[in-house]
């Protein structure tokens, strides 16, 4: 060990290793920089004076909080607000169905053994491999048979189109329970726990980081679909929600009057995301990991 | 009980069972009730009567639509009274369509209920006879959330799978075997048209055929570009990030891993916006003096495929960077070390132990990332929206056969051919997910690396 430093040592006080490191670290800035520029300049958009989607400065002359005044506050031409709305409630509801249905699902294929468990996963596995809105199509068409696909309804189809599959994302919490010791289960079997409280009064708390990691991203789903959302609302504008509403700002005919607002919007739906996955950042690596594993 | 472990069949059943568990085959239910589970017995009743109603209201006469998928049009006659034209209702053959495969659904259903009724009434049937416990209504109610929970907690998510998205799959994958399009006016009343359009899509001389031999070639090109550049890249980086003598690992880790808390649609619709011919890059470039006319990233067909494939890379290798930073520090240490000791320089390093290592380790991730990437819309649709598209075709030259997929049935309406392209991208995904999973090491020989 110690001829090893000694050996490191004298490698880094060699002038070729100086310049590689140097080199090294000039090269991450420039990429660094390639990768945070777009989001900085967003960021700097949002706060520019002038409008229109291009100014010859990448500083902006003069900032101002009009573009995020406008947003939350015109109502005529493209109605942020209620869009606003509309998601929100959207996204309270997926939130719940489908972090209910994600935990569930998950802990009968973890904990439980039932002669539908092997098929289940491989027909989850096989369904995966249908280009996404194939059924999203058809589901469109379904829940107009259903009738759910005018005015007000079309939140309640979203709320469906948004959770009946999540039964489907088990993966990453069904490898977060099966890393839960079973010996734990066992002990309160043992003291006359029925499996239904094994699940909410044990294996859930155990769970709590992976919980958390459910509830927060089936809540902001909706806030970032916008084709789902697109197929199922057609032309209904009052049921819009904030994607389909910042796709709209960048089309040719509102472009250079909201572009400064689309990049407000872009920042106001950013920021949560940005926090929850600055926090769920490890859970999110061990799911992804644990979903390659099966 | 251990005796009756052994799986009773219908057959078995339908053979050894006395009177009332052979009743149960007319008047299901019948078996269960006089074998102490009245309660079972009754609902299972019930559920065969409403399934009786429900054929005979509205069952029998959707399924006999099925085979035509209905015939009359919407008619005109001539009122004379009232000296207008009065409208007859006409058939829609994708409601018939629809309500076909609901009814054949619901079929299936009763005759899964039928077979497990039947062996239920045998098996409380032996119970009965061998002296043992039949478990009461109570019991069965309780065990649902004891040692049955797993039907508890499934049923929901199952139903919502079945309903929104196995029952719609069906439905799309028969609408490839109709004559549903906008083509020659079929979009209320459309036929069975066997296999036309699979010989339409794969005929390469058609001009559909043309369009889906080289949307197909492009979204495998591109699979490639996209999945394995954004692995080696990505790889490469985390490499300079962990190399023990860069500085602020975590800060440049920071750097990268932002781009992914912004929500995509959001970021690659400002990449789309910036590389207009009036966006902000062309005129930068313009003032700066670098070209004369703008540079033509979304018109012209190879600079929108190099376009999106760099974009991709800005987009996908921070994922990459996430998922194999901690499996890159896995790589046992003595590895390198004797590498170091032969003489090995970093390229023959990585090209001999990183990469062979990281392979054999995440081939799963690279399989999963390439069937998302051939289903990658996001990418396509919001960047270059799949153009530029020639005159007269439905296919651009950017289009995956995802993307095309929803032109052709959002935009085109032409939903036979958009159900062809749906399943033909489900048997290509099938094909290269078995092909690459058998072949991959990691699953001939699980433990053979070190």
């Amino acid at each position: 060990m110690t001829t090893l430093k000694v050996e490191g040592k004298k490698n880094r006080r060699s002038p070729r290793k100086v310049a590689v490191n140097v080199l090294v670290h000039v090269f991450l800035a420039v990429l660094a920089a390639i990768w945070v520029l777009p989001i900085f300049w967003i960021i700097l958009t949002s706060f520019r004076e002038e409008p229109g989607s291009y100014v010859s400065t990448f500083f902006p002359k003069g900032y101002t909080l009009n573009n995020y005044v406008k947003l939350f506050t015109d109502r005529n031409i493209l109605n942020f607000p209620k869009m606003f709305t509309n998601t929100l409630i959207i996204a309270i509801f997926t939130c719940i169905i489908s972090t209910f249905f994600v935990m569930s699902v998950g802990y009968s294929l973890s904990r439980m053994r039932f002669k539908f468990r092997k098929p289940y996963m491989n027909l989850a596995m096989v369904l995966g491999l249908f280009p996404g809105f194939m059924a999203m199509i058809a589901q469109y068409y379904l829940l107009k048979a259903m009738g759910l696909t005018e005015g007000g309804l079309i939140r309640l189809a979203l709320i469906i189109a948004y959770t009946a599959s999540t039964g489907l994302g088990f993966q990453i919490v069904k490898g977060y329970f099966d890393t839960i010791p079973h010996s734990i289960d066992e002990a309160a079997i043992i003291d006359g726990a029925s499996q239904w409280q094994v699940f909410t009064k044990i294996t859930l708390p155990l769970a709590k980081p992976i919980l958390i990691y459910t509830l927060l991203t089936s809540f902001m789903a909706p806030w970032v679909d916008f084709i789902f959302a697109k197929v199922i609302c057609r032309a209904t504008a009052s049921q819009y929600t904030v994607a389909i509403g910042l796709w709209n700002m960048l089309q040719k005919e509102y472009i250079t009057q909201w572009y400064t607002c689309f990049a407000a919007g872009a920042v106001v739906v950013s920021i949560p995301i940005s926090i929850l996955f600055l926090f769920t950042q490890k859970y999110y690596v061990d799911g992804m990991s644990g979903a390659v594993k099966g | 009980m251990a005796q009756t472990k052994k799986e009773i069949t219908v057959k078995e059943a339908i053979a050894k069972g006395d009177v009332w568990t052979k009743l149960s085959m007319i008047l299901m239910g019948a078996g269960l009730f006089s074998h102490k589970q009245k309660a079972k017995g009754i609902l299972v009743f019930l559920l065969e009567i409403a399934f009786i109603v429900f054929m005979a209201g509205i069952g029998i006469s959707q399924l006999a639509a099925l085979p035509g998928l209905g015939e009359s049009e919407q008619g005109k006659i001539w009122n004379e009274a009232k000296g207008i034209y009065e409208y007859t209702k006409g058939d829609n053959s994708l409601t018939i369509l629809l309500f076909g495969i609901v009814t054949l659904f619901v079929i299936a259903a009763i005759i899964l209920l039928w077979i497990l009724q039947m062996k239920q009434s045998y098996k409380v049937q032996k119970l009965i006879e061998t002296n043992e416990h039949v478990p009461t209504f109570k019991e069965d109610l309780k065990s649902l959330i004891n040692g049955n929970l797993h039907i508890t907690l499934m049923t929901l998510p199952c139903l919502g799978i079945l309903v929104f998205n196995i029952v719609p799959l069906v439905y799309m994958i028969c609408m490839a075997f109709t004559s549903y399009s906008k083509e020659g006016n079929h979009l209320t009343l459309f036929d069975w048209n066997g296999l036309t359009q699979f010989g339409r899509v794969l005929n390469m001389n058609g001009t559909m055929g043309r369009q889906f031999w080289r949307v197909l070639g492009w979204t495998i090109v591109w699979a490639i570009f996209a999945t394995f550049l954004n692995y080696i890249l990505g790889m490469i980086l985390a490499l300079i990030i962990n190399r023990k003598e860069t500085k602020g690992k975590g800060f440049w880790r920071f750097c990268f891993i932002l781009s992914i808390a912004v929500p995509q649609f959001v970021s690659l619709m400002i990449m789309r916006t910036m590389l207009q011919p009036q966006g902000a890059i062309n005129i930068l470039l313009q003032n700066a003096g670098l070209i004369s006319s703008p540079l033509p990233f979304w018109t012209n067909a190879t600079w929108a495929r190099v376009t999106v494939i760099v974009i991709n890379l800005w987009v996908g290798i921070p994922y990459t960077l996430l998922q194999i930073t901690g499996i890159l520090q896995n790589i046992p240490n003595e590895l390198y070390e004797a590498a170091k000791m032969d003489g090995a320089g970093p390229v023959t390093i990585f090209f001999k132990i990183t990469l062979p290592y990281m392979l054999f380790v995440t081939t799963p991730y690279l399989i999963s990332s390439f069937v998302g990437n051939i289903n990658n819309f996001n990418v396509i649709y919001l960047l270059s929206g799949g153009g530029p598209t020639n005159v007269g075709d439905t296919a651009g030259q950017t289009d995956l056969l995802v993307t095309w997929l929803y032109k052709l049935t959002v935009d085109q309406q032409y939903y036979n051919i958009g159900a062809v392209i749906g399943i033909l991208t489900f048997v290509v995904l099938t094909i290269v997910t078995l092909v690459t999973y058998r072949n991959t090491a990691s699953y001939k020989n699980e433990e053979a690396f070190m």
